[in-house]
C-alpha cells in the first residue's frame, strides 16, 4: 500500500497537467494582489462606505489578512474545479492510456489500488491548498503588512485583533482542505465510469455548480436538501472568521462564533468522503477492466 | 507440471457468450500459441487469466493454485503484455521499468534494469520520454516491463502488433531464447499462424470463444497438410493436366484464377517441375499460412480437427 502511494504520487508530480494547478492559482492570486496593490484604496473605501457615516476606522484596512479574506472568497470557488482536473482523471486517465489494464495485472489488491490513488489526490489537494496559503496569506503580509482584521457580514462588521487572527487561517486552511478532498473524492469515484478524462471532469464540475446553485437559492423545495449537500457546507471556512460577543456586545478575543455549525460540516463533509471513497472501491471491486 | 489449467470457462456479454466452456491446460516449459481471428475470445481469455475481468463460469488454475483465492501469489509469478503495451508517456523507459518492478514486489539496482532493457534493446533510449518512442520501442519497453521481476509464467497477447519485419524476429528470438535457456513457460496469443508456428510448441485454435483445435505444432502443423496455392497463365489447362497427374488426388479447389492444393510442403518442387515440363506458365505457387486458410483447412478436414480435438 505504502510503495503503490509512492508511485501514484511519482506519476502525479512527473505530469505536466499537474502543474497547470499552480499556475492557474499564482496567475490569479497574483492578479487580485496587484489589483489591491494598485487600487486598494479606492476599492477599501467603496466597500467600507456604508461604514463611514457612522464609524472612524483607523489604521491599515487593506492589510494581508484582509487581502488573504478577499483572495480565499474569490478562489475557493474555483480551486475544486482545479481538483477535478486531476482527481476525475485519476482513474479514468489510467483507462484511457491503457495502463489500468497493466496495473491491474500486477499483484495489487483492487481496495490498495483505490485507497492509494485517493490518498495520492488528497496530497495533491493538501500541496494545492499550501501553495494557496503561501501566496494568499504569507506573500499578502509580506505585501501589505499586517493588522487587524476588519470584515464585513451580511448584516454586521467583524473586528479581529491581529494577534488573534493567524489560528483562524490555520483553521480555515484546514477546513478549506477537507471541503476540497471532499471534491476530490466525488471526482474521484465518477472516474471509474469513463475510459477518457473529459467525461468525469465535466461531470464533477457540472455537479459541483448545481450542487452550489441549489445551496445559494432560496427556495423552499431546496431548502429541504440543502443541509445535506457538500456545497452548503464547503463555504463553512468562514465561521473561523466570525466571533462570540459579551453581554456588552464586545468580541471575545479566540472565540468562534458558530462553532457547531462548523462541527457539523466537518460531519456531513466527512460523510460524503466516507460515501463516495467507499462506493468507489466497491464498484471497482467488481469492475471488468475492458479499455 | 500444468503452469495453467483452465476448465469450463466462460464470459457472458449480456446475450453475447465471448467465451464459450474453454478448457486447456498449459504444462511447465511450453510455449503455448493461443490463436484464433480477431474477435475469437483469445484477449478475453487471457484478461481472465491476468483477473482483468471476471468469468461468467469455469475454473482457472494457476501454479497448480485457483486464481480467484490466490491473485497475488499468482500475479508475483507472471509478467503480461495485454494487447498495446501502453506505459506512461511523460516517464523515462527507465522509470517506466523501475515503477512496474516495483508493483511486481522487486526492487532492483540501477545496473539491472539497464541490463534488462538492453535485453530488449533499449539501454541506449534509458532515460528519454517514452512519448517520443515508435510502437516497436514501445512494445519492446512493455516486454521489458513483463520480465522484469524474473516470472515463472509469461503471456502475451498479440505481442507483434505494430512491429516491423525486425521487430517482429527480434521479439521471435527473444521468445526462443526466454523458453530455451531460461526455461519459462509462455503463452502467446496471435491472429498470425506464421507468427507462431515457428515458435509454439503446443497451440490452441479458437473460434467464437469455443475451442476448435488443440495439439502439439508439430502434430499441427504437418508439412504433409500444407496448403499450396497455385496461379498460372491458364487456370482450366492447368486443372485439367493435374487431374489426369499424381497431383489429383491433393487438388482441394479452384477459385478464379486461384488453383488450392493439400500437399506436402517439401514436394512443391517437384509439382513446379512438372509444370514447368507441361509448359504451363506458373505466376505463383505459395504456402498458405494465414489462419483463415488454416481454418479452411482445419474445418474441411474434420478428421484432422478430431485428431487433436482432444
Amino acid at each position: 500500500m505504502w510503495t503503490l502511494f509512492q508511485i501514484e504520487l511519482f506519476k502525479i508530480f512527473r505530469r505536466p497537467r499537474t502543474y497547470i494547478a499552480f499556475a492557474a492559482i499564482t496567475a490569479l492570486i497574483g492578479m487580485v494582489q496587484l489589483g489591491l496593490k494598485v487600487d486598494g484604496k479606492e476599492y477599501a473605501s467603496f466597500v467600507m462606505a456604508d461604514f463611514n457615516s457612522t464609524f472612524t476606522l483607523e489604521g491599515n484596512l487593506l492589510n494581508g489578512y484582509f487581502v488573504c479574506f478577499i483572495v480565499l472568497q474569490l478562489l475557493l470557488v474555483h480551486v475544486p474545479l482545479l481538483i477535478a482536473l486531476i482527481a476525475a482523471d485519476m482513474i479514468s486517465g489510467e483507462a484511457n492510456t491503457g495502463t489500468l489494464r497493466l496495473l491491474m495485472s500486477k499483484p495489487i489488491s483492487r481496495l490498495e489500488f483505490i485507497l492509494a490513488k485517493y490518498l495520492a489526490s488528497v496530497v495533491y489537494t493538501i500541496m494545492l491548498l499550501v501553495w494557496v496559503a503561501l501566496q494568499a496569506l504569507f506573500l499578502s503580509m509580506l505585501i501589505f503588512g499586517t493588522d487587524d482584521m476588519f470584515i464585513m457580514k451580511s448584516s454586521y462588521a467583524v473586528l479581529i485583533k491581529s494577534g488573534d487572527v493567524f489560528w483562524r487561517y490555520a483553521g480555515a486552511f484546514c477546513f478549506a482542505a477537507l471541503a476540497m478532498t471532499t471534491v476530490a473524492a466525488l471526482g474521484f469515484l465518477l472516474s471509474l465510469f469513463a475510459e477518457n478524462s473529459i467525461g468525469p471532469i465535466v461531470a464533477t464540475m457540472s455537479v459541483i455548480i448545481v450542487s452550489t446553485l441549489l445551496s445559494t437559492m432560496n427556495i423552499p423545495l431546496f431548502n429541504l436538501v440543502k443541509p445535506y449537500l457538500f456545497t452548503t457546507h464547503m463555504i463553512t471556512w468562514k465561521e473561523f472568521f466570525d466571533l462570540q460577543v459579551n453581554e456588552l456586545n464586545e468580541a471575545i478575543p479566540g472565540s468562534l462564533a458558530y462553532p457547531e455549525k462548523i462541527r457539523t460540516s466537518i460531519f456531513i463533509l466527512l460523510g460524503h468522503i466516507v460515501f463516495f471513497v467507499g462506493s468507489a472501491a466497491l464498484i471497482f471491486q467488481r469492475k471488468d477492466v475492458l479499455s | 507440471m500444468a503452469i495453467i489449467s483452465v476448465q469450463q470457462l466462460s464470459k457472458q456479454y449480456g446475450s453475447f457468450t465471448a467465451v464459450n466452456q474453454l478448457s486447456f491446460t498449459v504444462e511447465k516449459g511450453d510455449v503455448y500459441g493461443f490463436l484464433g481471428q480477431n474477435g475469437a475470445g483469445k484477449s478475453t481469455t487471457i484478461r481472465m487469466l491476468m483477473t482483468l475481468i471476471e468469468p461468467t463460469a469455469g475454473e482457472i488454475r494457476i501454479f497448480d493454485l485457483p486464481l480467484s483465492t490466490h491473485r497475488k501469489e499468482i500475479l508475483r509469478q507472471t509478467g503480461a503484455v495485454i494487447e498495446k503495451p501502453e506505459v506512461y508517456p511523460y516517464l523515462s523507459a527507465y522509470d517506466n521499468l523501475r515503477l512496474f518492478a516495483r508493483l511486481s514486489g522487486v526492487k532492483l539496482s540501477r545496473t539491472q534494469y539497464m541490463h534488462q532493457l538492453e535485453q530488449v534493446g533499449l539501454a541506449s533510449r534509458a532515460h528519454d520520454k517514452v512519448k517520443a518512442f515508435s510502437q516497436g520501442m514501445k512494445q519492446r519497453l512493455g516486454i521489458g516491463i513483463a520480465l522484469v521481476h524474473n516470472p515463472q509464467l509469461i503471456v502475451l497477447d498479440e505481442p507483434t502488433n505494430g512491429l516491423d519485419p525486425q521487430g517482429i524476429a527480434d521479439i521471435r528470438n527473444l521468445l526462443l531464447w526466454l523458453s530455451r535457456e531460461q526455461k519459462k513457460t509462455i503463452l502467446i496469443s496471435s491472429h498470425l499462424l506464421s507468427e507462431i508456428e515457428q515458435v509454439a510448441t503446443r497451440v490452441l485454435i479458437i473460434d467464437k470463444g469455443k475451442k476448435l483445435v488443440e495439439g502439439s505444432a508439430e502434430e499441427l502443423f504437418d508439412p504433409a497438410k500444407t496448403l499450396v496455392e497455385l496461379i498460372t497463365s491458364n487456370t482450366e489447362a492447368t486443372k485439367e493436366r493435374l487431374l489426369i497427374s499424381k497431383w489429383a488426388a491433393h487438388l482441394k479447389e479452384t477459385n478464379g484464377n486461384s488453383i488450392k492444393l493439400q500437399m506436402n510442403s517439401h514436394d512443391i518442387p517437384a509439382l513446379n517441375r512438372d509444370l514447368v515440363s507441361w509448359q504451363i506458365d506458373v505466376l505463383s505457387l505459395q504456402q498458405q499460412h494465414s489462419l483463415e486458410d488454416y481454418f479452411l483447412q482445419v474445418t474441411a478436414g474434420k478428421k484432422h480437427v478430431d485428431t487433436f480435438s482432444n
